[in-house]
């Protein structure tokens, strides 16, 4: 096949047929790679909910509410009594942009663990927020005696070195979650079959 | 040329990186550690061989004056088939890796190779040579990725092989140290070309 | 404020080249003198601005209302592309004297990754300004001035150490490289200020 000329309508057919076949194609693979993608979200937030609301108490159905901004992803055992919330937050403020937590309130008000989603902090630093050296100290603590802040400005969070920024951000998008679990609580309690 | 040798080529003699400089932005920002070095470098390898493919089989389909935007249409066509497959299969590696991925369209190698390579040659040869030049930049940003980790998290593939709370030399993994450390392997490697 | 918050974070805290590693090439490629640094800054700052501001239009109003987030990648690249095109035409015909200043750096700039970059990351989930063209494009602006800045800076240093002797081997692209770390350094004690 010789080499064809470039002609304006030789130029138009060859753009236009490569344009069309690579969207085609495109949707094809996005339609089978769709379902595998939602999928790994779904369990991504599964396993976030089943860690971060893990106590001697086995959860048997989980419920997300969304009140404001915020997911609150219910959880009840067996009998239906409420166990506490995986509440999905956030901050804007890390080094990176968007930094995504789930934070386990369990009914009394205390935190029992948290787990990060996602974020986009430097390595070696700010992401060092995923280790249990940082995110541990939140276990187990009370939102109403220990200062959601880190200590730079005044608060009770040990800031991870070299990365006030990052620490931050986990601080506020914990408060925040803590905040918003205090203020629904009561809508909670009163959801559960009891 | 030779199959082999057009095979070859790319993995030492014309090496992407540490020879030509091309790629020069995920090779830094993407070697924070040996793993995520070398996932880049198969990604990028996979687009290449794609681009090569199919551009070396339009090659007289495309008239001349807009050969580049049709290569860029295919490239980056492969490109967010990577994207989607990263996306469903391997969605830690894709998340660490990011923007970069995405940013495979404008890797200078892939469409260099495009346009010096596959849209001359035939098919064969345009696959090998692809094939050459992406193992060549995997292995690049393997050994530059395994230098930062080692000496910036003390691990190597992720195994840690100093304790707990041994102190590293930080700045590696971190944005300066990836620009020493890319300048000091580039100069042994001109260093031993010399000596040659 | 805020508009000087986003500009000193990208100007300087979060540099474009120095710390996100965009735009890598054309900072090595045109920073041995700082006649030719100046031209490309200039024109970065040009197209990267114009292509945000129409990147962002095209997702929000075509792509997302379409379901088609999938061709984001393809669409922008050939947008940006087009535009590139439409800018050196446009000046040549406007302003003559400001198409010899850039001309030669424009067809560069598609290939430059710190354009279709910065667009795919303001359209990016968790950005901070995503919600707001007119933050957006002073994102853009502030990353594209970081840009030049950093390139200017680069190629006043470059300058000098062409005249200097340097370790055999280290001549040339390596001894840049590690001078644009040891630049990075310097950048990162930015790292406070916001």
């Amino acid at each position: 096949m010789a080499k064809k000329e470039s002609t304006l309508k030789n130029m138009l057919i060859a753009l236009m047929v490569i344009t069309i076949v690579s969207g085609g194609v495109l949707g094809f693979i996005y339609g089978l790679t769709k379902p595998a993608i939602d999928k790994v979200e779904e369990n991504k937030n599964i396993k976030a909910i089943n860690e971060v609301l893990k106590t001697d108490v086995a959860i048997a159905t989980t419920e997300a509410k969304v009140i404001e901004d915020l997911t609150y992803n219910l959880a009840y055992d067996a009998d239906g009594n409420f166990i506490g919330a995986a509440v999905k937050t956030y901050s804007m403020n890390g080094f990176g942009g968007k930094v995504e937590l789930m934070v386990g309130m369990l009914q009394n008000g205390i935190i029992n663990k948290v787990s990060v989603l996602s974020q986009a902090e430097t390595p070696g630093l700010g992401a060092n927020m995923v280790n249990d050296k940082f995110k541990g100290q939140f276990d187990g603590k009370d939102p109403k005696a220990f200062s959601l802040k880190v200590k730079k400005d005044g608060g009770d969070v040990d800031a991870i070195t070299a990365a006030t920024i990052s620490s931050r951000a986990v601080a506020e998008a914990i408060k925040k979650a803590a905040d918003g679990f205090e203020a629904n609580k009561d809508q909670f309690l009163k959801g559960g079959k009891q | 040329m030779s199959n082999w040798k057009t095979f070859t080529k790319g993995l030492i003699k014309e090496n992407p990186i540490l020879v030509l400089l091309l790629g020069c932005c995920p090779t830094l920002a993407t070697t924070t550690s040996a793993i995520n070095g070398m996932s880049m470098g198969l990604a990028t390898t996979f687009v290449l061989i794609m681009s090569n493919l199919v551009i070396s089989l339009l090659k007289n389909f495309i008239p001349d004056k807009v050969r580049i935007p049709c290569f860029i249409v295919v490239i980056a066509s492969f490109v967010t088939v990577v994207q989607l497959i990263m996306q469903a299969y391997v969605p830690d590696i894709y998340e660490t890796l990011g923007l970069f991925i995405p940013l495979i369209v404008v890797n200078c190698i892939v469409l260099g190779r495009a346009e010096a390579f596959a849209s001359k040659n035939p098919v064969w040869p345009s696959i090998l040579d692809g094939a050459g030049m992406g193992l060549g930049f995997t292995f690049a940003l393997t050994v530059l990725g395994s230098i930062r980790e080692i000496l910036g998290s003390g691990s190597i593939f992720n195994f840690r092989f100093l304790p707990e709370d041994a102190q590293t030399i930080l700045i590696f993994v971190l944005a300066p140290g990836a620009f020493i450390a890319l300048g000091y392997l580039i100069a042994i490697v001109n260093r031993l070309k010399k000596t040659k | 404020m805020k508009i000087i918050i986003i500009l000193i974070s990208t100007i300087f805290v979060n540099n474009v080249i120095l710390a996100q590693f965009l735009g890598i090439c054309p900072f090595l490629g045109t920073s041995k003198k700082t006649s030719t640094a100046v031209g490309m800054g200039a024109a970065v700052i040009f197209v990267l601005v114009l292509a945000t501001l129409v990147t962002y239009l095209l997702n929000k109003y075509v792509l997302v209302a379409h379901g088609l987030e999938f061709l984001q990648t393809i669409a922008f690249i050939l947008v940006i592309a087009a535009l590139v095109q439409m800018v050196e035409i446009i000046l040549k015909k406007i302003s003559p004297s400001l198409y010899t200043a850039l001309g030669v750096f424009l067809p560069l700039i598609t290939t430059n990754c710190c354009v279709l970059g910065v667009s795919l990351k303001v359209v990016g989930e968790g950005f901070i300004y995503g919600n707001n063209v007119g933050e957006a494009v002073i994102y853009a602006a502030g990353i594209a001035i970081g840009f030049a800045v950093a390139l200017i800076i680069f190629s006043g240093i470059r300058e000098h150490i062409d005249l200097m002797e340097a370790p055999e081997g280290t001549k040339g692209t390596p001894i840049a490289l590690i001078t644009a770390g040891i630049l990075a350094m310097a950048f990162m004690g930015f790292g406070g200020l916001v």
